[in-house]
This record gives structure tokens, C-alpha cells and sequence, in this order.
């Protein structure tokens, strides 16, 4: 390891409803591969978006190669050699790999752009990384792997002293991560500073130098990796909150009947032939990457997609659901893993929320009965212990955990038994995601059935009763809480389908 | 990890934002604006510019009042404005040429803006066009469309001295020599009747959740086509109404003009505190924001400048409302 590049010191931001950063300390060297640990919602992502401009913050100094700096927006920080590579690429699929490259500052011959030098140097780029990507093809013909090192390719084109790859393993395969690897010890022994902010601790232990982990918002510390073990870091990130038990055995009855009955589900690219059931009171887990195809299974059967062939049963009655309007009378409730996008109107009130998926349950004739309305609210805002002044307030207003409960309050006025979890403590805060568990298991324990779909294994193991695997629009697996472990679901998540799995 | 997840944070709320926030600067705009025409011209401050002032909006707030739907959507409705006239011809036609009683002629006009309405609902809300767009072509559509129903001749609804002219009576009544405004009245009911539906109705509240998250509102089960239908059906039904109004006020109808009228509406709205890109709004805002734009068109001219600097005038009035409503959406970065 060198000498100190980059150093953050007494960072803090606050968003409405949330202290997202309280006072953090973080430092890269040159030459070394540093990871940037906590769960969901404990701040590195806002971290990250701090030092390069994505947000202003509120107090603290950022050192970078000596000098103090506060870059206002990524394109200046990248200029000066501090890049991230997101975890959602930001690619237009439309375009070749050398124009996503230079986008925004094309090479020109005269007024015409030089797509022959930017194929060019793009060449250049991907020979310094030893990988074999044609500058010419159409990003969106790329897999998501090959996606990830144009991105990268494109980072390093910047001169970057810093690279920031914000999970950069959630949607590969093995194949691939071994390969990015590779790439980014290259990059180290080049002597970049490297973070790198993964969940998975078998990466860490393999790839990085130090680990800094975050809990809450605050700097938890720093430790060399090649001293620590596995329980070491996780006892930092998890801190003090207990979380509900691990489940050891299905909680479901021998007799809960079946509900929810998919066969030969298919819709699109990422969804084909997939067939499942779910049972009263169960809470079925849908592993793997992103990508794998789950988020589709769950809008096709929603309906918020079309769908091309496949059956769905509803307490064994063949259920003809075109619409989310057709799910909802079904009792099927679908909880996005993008609330602010397909969850909530996060400029309407709680109240408002509360009631949207059955309004007409609220009317006095023609008119909406506020009063009933607000009851409704208050009395899940009460029982779920949403932390709100009052159902007057904007969602906008609450911390994401309290804005997930507000969709599952949706649900629940709704009075649906059939509920679909899609990421349900993604961006959560620690404390809150716990709590977003318990409820879930409360669900399931009075008899709702819970599909979770879920890229933490952590999450997986402590909530399913039963497993589904998806991996490219397939069902890959399905295996009982009973005998999942770890490495069994991420073999099962990433078989390639040769043998056409165990449907 | 208290203060981490210690929930929402009260929204201080300003003075102005208790008193209707931006509908009531814009009001405290429209005052100042009338009270500065008044004193520095003594030929405005009379009853009769009021008067003309209040005769030349009808039509305005009326298309502004439907139009607000659209708008808080998402979308726009550019076809209100040469719709207004078309709808007038066609109705006018059947009661001057046709021998249609009166009543039946402004039925007529109000099922055609509201026929048209559907059209661009479906356009927008099924066939996924672009609302600009739609709204442009029905726009250009319904300009033919007048012309070719009026066979290119001028219609005069009835006046107000021959049979069927009593029509012209509900916006403005004479009594004992003196116009009385009656119209106003007519528009008062109306705004309060739209804020309702707005506000305290299914509907209303649908065409809001549209505006606001279209993609949250289809999954939480709302039938998001048939509403989004809806706020253009009730544009088109409004359009109708102010091609009554319009066909009240004016002698003669002439095909092939209306365009334009729908930017006053717009503007208004918009104005009035409607956000440009929906989710937000209110119906007594558009109503105050459309007499900024009658009070500068007819004001002007008493110191001197004319329509050319209405225009102008009017232009960045628009720019300074749309950028308030930037202003007040910024996200704290």
C-alpha cells in the first residue's frame, strides 16, 4: 500500500427523516483494494455519492492528493480522477461500446464525430484490461458481466486515481466476478485506489486490503482484512441489533393449503416456464442475481406485465389477471423494490396512500369520507408503529423504512392474502429493516403468504420457509429452509441450465 | 440509531403556504394589478372595462377550469382552443341554419367538446401518444373540422332581441338599464363544484395519483386508463361550455380562429399554481391565474402598450410561475 490519496473526515448529511451520515471518517491509499462494509441503508452508498459531487455535504472536508476539494457534481470529479462504477449501469443500450465510452466528450474530426478513433481508443482501454470486448457492438447485445467492464473501461479513460465499484458482483457470475477480479487487481497493482462496497464476505476476504464498515450512518472502524475473520466484520456491522431468529425449520402447517399456484409462467426474456407454489401462511424466498428474473416473475403475474402463455391459480381457482386492477381483486398485493417509483405518491399524504389500492371501500356517495379515510390510516399507522407526526404527513417526508410500511399498510387496507415482498428492506435502515421482519413474520404467522424476493442471502436464510433459485428467466432450484445454506442456494442461483433444472 | 430512524420530520409550514400558498400571492398579484391599471388610468377604472374585462374571460376560465385535469396529469390539451370555436359553429349551425332550438345547439357543442375529449383520451391514454401530440392533432382536426361544418361562413347565434337570445342572458343580465356580470356567478359555482371533484372525489383523487406516480397508482389496482380518459373528457366538456360562453358573448363566430386561446388557458392554470408536470394543483388557482392573463390583455393597452407587449408581458409572467414551481419542488441535494 502507498501513500494516502483520499481522505474523508467528519462527513455528515442529513436528508428529511433521515441522518444518513453522522460524522465518518474513511481514507484510501494508493495500491490498495478497500472495502466499504455495512448493511443496507448504513450510509456507503451516500458516502460515496458525497465525494463525487452526486450530493453536497452538510459539514466535513474531503482531502484528495493533498489538496481540499468539493466537487459539485460527478463530471467534476471525475475530471479529476475520482470515478464510481454503479451498480446500475448507466449505459444507453442503443449506442456501440466505444460511443457509451466517450460519451459526452466524443472525439471529433471537424464538426463530424470520430467513431474510428473511438473505437480506437476504446481498443486501447480494454487491451490495458486484458479482456476482449469489440468496441463496435451495441452495448445492449453485451451481458450484464461484459456490460460492467465497459464501465470500467470507461473509468479508467477518465485517468482515474479512485475507482468506486458500488457492488459491482450483485449481477455476475462466477465466471465473471473471477474475472473482475482480476481486472481490478491490475488496477491495483497500477497503484489506483480501489473501493469496493460488496455484501458478500467471501469477496472481501479475497479482494481487499482493509475493511472500513458503517453501521447507521456512523463509522464503525477500520481493520487490516488479512487480520480479521468473517465474524469480525459482521459483529461491527450488525452492532447491537438482534435480529428475529434464523428460521431452522418451515413454520407452514403440514395441511396450510396452496394459494398461489403458477404453471409455465412465461413472459419475455426473463421469465420462461417458471412454475411454483405458495402455501397459506408461507413465506417463499426468490434467490438470485440481479437479473435472474424475479422482479419480471413477480410483475407477470402481478400483471403489470403482459404475459405469453402460463397459468395462475388462485386458491386452486384459475385466476385470469391482465391488469394489476385484475391481481388486486384476486388479493394479490405487489411491493415494489422501487417504492418512490412504483410504491407510493410520495407527494400525497399518508392517509391518501393508505387507501389508494380501495378507495371505493372510503366513499360517502360520491365523496371520499376523509374522516374514514384517516381512521383507516391511523389505525395501521399504529399497529405497523409507522414514526409519523401524523397521517397528514407527506411520504416524501418519511425514512425509507417508514415508506415501506406505509405500502404494506396499502396492502393490508386492502385486505390482500397473497403479498409480494420485492426487495423489502432495500435502502431500510438497520433498525427499521428488523422491524420490517418481524411484521412480515406476523403476516405469515395470521395466514397471509408471502412471496420474498431478495438478493441478501442473510435475508433469505432468516426469512424463507422454502426457496425458489432463478437464474436468466428460469427457475434453477427449489430447496426447503431445512437444508439451505449459503453455498447451496448461491450453486443453485447460478447453475447454468444445461440439464433444464429441477422444475 | 434513535435519531437515525426517529421518522418523519414536521414540515414547517410558511404563512403563505397556510393562505393557499401560491394562489394567494397570485390573487395578492391580480389586486395590485387592477388597483395599478385603476390609478393610472382613469378610462380603466370604470364599470364597463370591468365589465368587458369579466365578458372576455368567461370562455378563458372555462377552458382553464377543464383544461387544469389534463394538466395535473401530466399531460396538456392544446385542442381547447380552435375545439371552442368549432364546437360553437357546429352548435350554432344546427340553430341558425338547422332551426334547432337553442338549447339543443349548445348541447350539441357541449357532446362535441366532450366526443373530442374522448378522442384525445383514448389517443393518450391506449394508444400511448404523446399528449402534446394528440392534443395538436386534435387541435388541427377540429379547426378543419369548423370550417368545413360552418361551410366556411361566419355563424351568429341569436341575439339577445330575437327568439332564442335569451341564451345570452346567463352570462350577462340586464336589469334596469345596468349589465349585470351574472356570469361570474355562473363560474364562481363551477370552481367550487370542480374543487370538490378535485379534491373530495374518486375521480379527482385518481387524476391526481396519475399525475403524481402514474406507474404506483396502476399497481395499486387503479383502473389508470379509464381516468386518465376521464381528465380529457372533462377538458372537452369544458370546452364546450366555453363555446357557449364565447358563442354568448360574441356577435359572430368566425372559422379557422381559436388558436391560441388555449395558451391563455394554459397559462392561467399554470399561473395559478397547477404544476407543469402534474400532480399538483388547484381549480381556484387556475381561475385567479387566467385573470392575471385577461387583467395585463385588457389593462395594457390603458397605458399604452399594446398587444405585442401583452404578449411579451404575459411570456415571462409564464416563465417566473413555471420557475416558483421549480423553485418549490427542488429536492435538497
Amino acid at each position: 500500500m502507498g501513500e494516502v490519496i483520499l481522505t474523508m473526515k467528519e462527513i455528515d448529511k442529513s436528508f428529511p427523516g433521515v441522518h444518513a451520515l453522522d460524522h465518518v471518517d474513511f481514507e484510501v491509499r494508493k495500491g490498495e483494494v478497500h472495502a466499504l462494509m455495512g448493511e443496507n441503508g448504513a450510509g456507503k452508498s451516500t458516502l460515496m455519492k458525497v465525494l463525487t459531487g452526486i450530493y453536497s455535504k452538510d459539514t466535513g472536508t474531503i482531502t484528495y492528493e493533498g489538496k481540499e476539494v468539493d466537487f459539485q457534481n460527478p463530471r467534476e470529479a471525475q475530471e479529476n480522477g475520482i470515478v464510481i462504477v454503479h451498480q446500475e449501469l448507466n449505459m444507453l443500450g442503443h449506442l456501440t461500446v466505444a460511443q457509451n465510452i466517450f460519451i459526452g466528450r466524443e472525439f471529433k474530426r471537424g464538426i463530424r464525430i470520430d467513431d474510428k478513433k473511438m473505437a480506437e481508443e476504446s481498443r486501447k482501454l480494454f487491451e490495458r484490461l486484458n479482456i476482449n470486448i469489440d468496441p463496435n457492438e451495441t452495448m445492449s447485445d453485451l451481458t450484464v458481466g461484459r456490460q460492467q467492464m465497459c464501465e470500467i473501461a470507461k473509468a479508467i479513460s477518465h485517468d482515474a486515481k479512485v475507482i468506486v465499484f458500488d457492488e459491482p458482483s450483485a449481477a455476475l457470475t462466477e465466471t465473471e466476478i473471477k474475472e473482475l477480479f482480476k481486472i481490478i487487481r491490475d488496477l491495483r497493482k497500477q497503484g489506483l485506489g480501489i473501493v469496493y462496497i460488496s455484501h458478500r464476505m467471501d469477496e472481501i476476504k479475497i479482494i481487499t486490503d482493509r475493511v472500513t464498515v458503517m453501521r447507521d450512518g456512523c463509522y464503525v472502524g477500520t481493520l487490516i482484512t488479512k487480520d480479521c475473520t468473517k465474524d469480525d466484520i459482521i459483529n461491527m456491522m450488525v452492532g447491537r441489533v438482534i435480529y428475529e431468529e434464523p428460521k431452522l425449520k418451515s413454520m407452514v402447517p403440514e395441511d396450510a393449503p396452496v394459494v398461489l399456484k403458477v404453471e409455465n409462467l412465461n413472459a419475455g426474456k426473463m421469465v420462461q416456464n417458471v412454475s411454483f407454489e405458495l402455501r397459506k401462511g408461507e413465506i417463499l424466498g426468490f434467490s438470485g442475481l440481479m437479473g435472474a428474473g424475479r422482479t419480471e416473475t413477480a410483475r407477470a403475474i402481478f400483471g403489470a406485465d403482459p404475459k405469453e402463455s402460463g397459468d395462475i391459480y388462485v386458491n386452486g381457482e384459475k385466476a385470469e389477471i391482465k391488469s394489476p386492477l385484475d391481481a388486486v381483486t384476486y388479493g394479490i398485493g405487489y411491493l415494489s423494490e422501487d417504492r418512490k417509483r412504483y410504491g407510493i405518491v410520495v407527494q400525497k399524504t399518508i392517509a391518501e396512500n393508505s387507501t389508494l389500492a380501495c378507495l371505493q371501500n372510503y366513499m360517502a356517495g360520491p365523496f371520499i369520507n376523509k374522516s374514514a379515510e384517516k381512521e383507516i390510516a391511523q389505525k395501521y399507522v399504529d399497529s405497523l408503529a409507522t414514526k409519523t407526526p401524523s397521517v397528514d404527513q407527506l411520504v416524501v417526508n418519511l425514512s425509507g423504512g417508514n415508506q415501506q410500511k406505509i405500502v404494506i399498510a396499502k396492502w393490508l387496507v386492502k385486505n390482500c392474502d397473497i403479498l409480494i415482498f420485492d426487495e423489502p428492506t432495500r435502502g431500510i435502515d438497520v433498525g427499521a429493516k428488523n422491524e420490517i421482519y418481524k411484521l412480515m413474520n406476523k403476516l405469515a404467522k395470521e395466514g397471509k403468504a408471502i412471496i420474498m424476493i431478495s438478493s441478501e442471502m442473510t435475508e433469505i436464510l432468516r426469512m424463507s420457509d422454502r426457496i425458489v433459485t432463478m437464474c436468466e428467466g428460469r427457475k434453477t432450484g427449489e430447496i426447503g429452509i431445512e437444508e439451505a445454506t449459503q453455498e447451496r442456494i448461491m450453486n443453485m442461483a447460478t447453475r447454468e441450465l444445461e440439464s433444464g433444472g429441477e422444475v | 440509531m434513535n435519531k437515525n430512524t426517529s421518522g418523519a420530520v414536521t414540515q414547517q409550514k410558511s404563512i403563505i403556504s397556510k393562505l393557499g400558498g401560491q394562489k394567494f400571492i397570485v390573487l395578492l398579484v391580480v389586486i395590485v394589478l387592477f388597483a395599478f391599471f385603476s390609478i393610472v388610468s382613469s378610462d380603466f377604472r370604470k364599470y364597463s372595462t370591468v365589465l368587458s374585462i369579466l365578458d372576455y374571460s368567461y370562455y378563458i376560465v372555462l377552458m382553464s377550469i377543464g383544461v387544469t385535469f389534463p394538466l395535473i396529469t401530466g399531460g396538456v390539451d392544446l385542442s381547447i382552443g380552435t375545439g371552442l370555436i368549432c364546437y360553437s359553429l357546429a352548435g350554432g349551425y344546427l340553430v341558425v341554419h338547422g332551426g334547432w332550438p337553442v338549447a339543443a345547439g349548445m348541447a350539441v357543442s357541449i357532446l362535441f367538446g366532450m366526443l373530442i375529449g374522448t378522442m384525445n383520451g383514448v389517443l393518450i391514454a391506449i394508444m400511448k401518444l404523446p399528449p402534446f401530440l394528440a392534443t395538436l392533432c386534435g387541435s388541427m382536426i377540429t379547426r378543419g373540422l369548423g370550417s368545413i361544418l360552418a361551410k366556411g361562413y361566419g355563424i351568429s347565434w341569436p341575439n339577445a332581441a330575437a327568439e332564442g337570445g335569451w341564451f345570452r342572458g346567463i352570462f350577462k343580465m340586464k336589469a334596469g338599464g345596468t349589465n349585470i356580470p351574472i356570469g361570474f356567478l355562473w363560474i364562481i359555482i363551477l370552481v367550487i363544484l370542480m374543487s370538490i371533484v378535485l379534491n373530495h372525489t374518486k375521480i379527482g383523487r385518481y387524476i391526481i395519483s396519475i399525475g403524481s406516480n402514474k406507474e404506483a397508482a396502476s399497481l395499486s389496482g387503479i383502473n389508470v386508463t379509464f381516468y386518465h380518459i376521464m381528465a380529457y373528457v372533462i377538458s372537452g366538456f369544458f370546452a364546450g361550455l366555453a363555446s357557449i360562453a364565447y358563442s354568448a358573448i360574441f356577435s359572430t363566430v368566425q372559422p379557422g380562429t381559436g388558436a391560441g386561446f388555449e395558451l391563455e388557458a394554459i397559462g392561467g392554470a399554470i399561473i395559478g399554481g397547477v404544476s407543469a408536470t402534474g400532480g399538483a394543483g388547484s381549480i381556484g388557482g387556475s381561475l385567479i391565474g387566467v385573470f392575471v392573463i385577461c387583467l395585463l390583455k385588457t389593462g395594457l393597452p390603458y397605458i399604452g402598450l399594446q398587444a405585442n407587449w401583452q404578449q411579451i408581458i404575459t411570456g415571462l409572467v409564464l416563465i417566473t410561475a413555471v420557475l416558483v414551481d421549480n423553485f418549490k419542488k427542488r429536492k435538497p441535494k
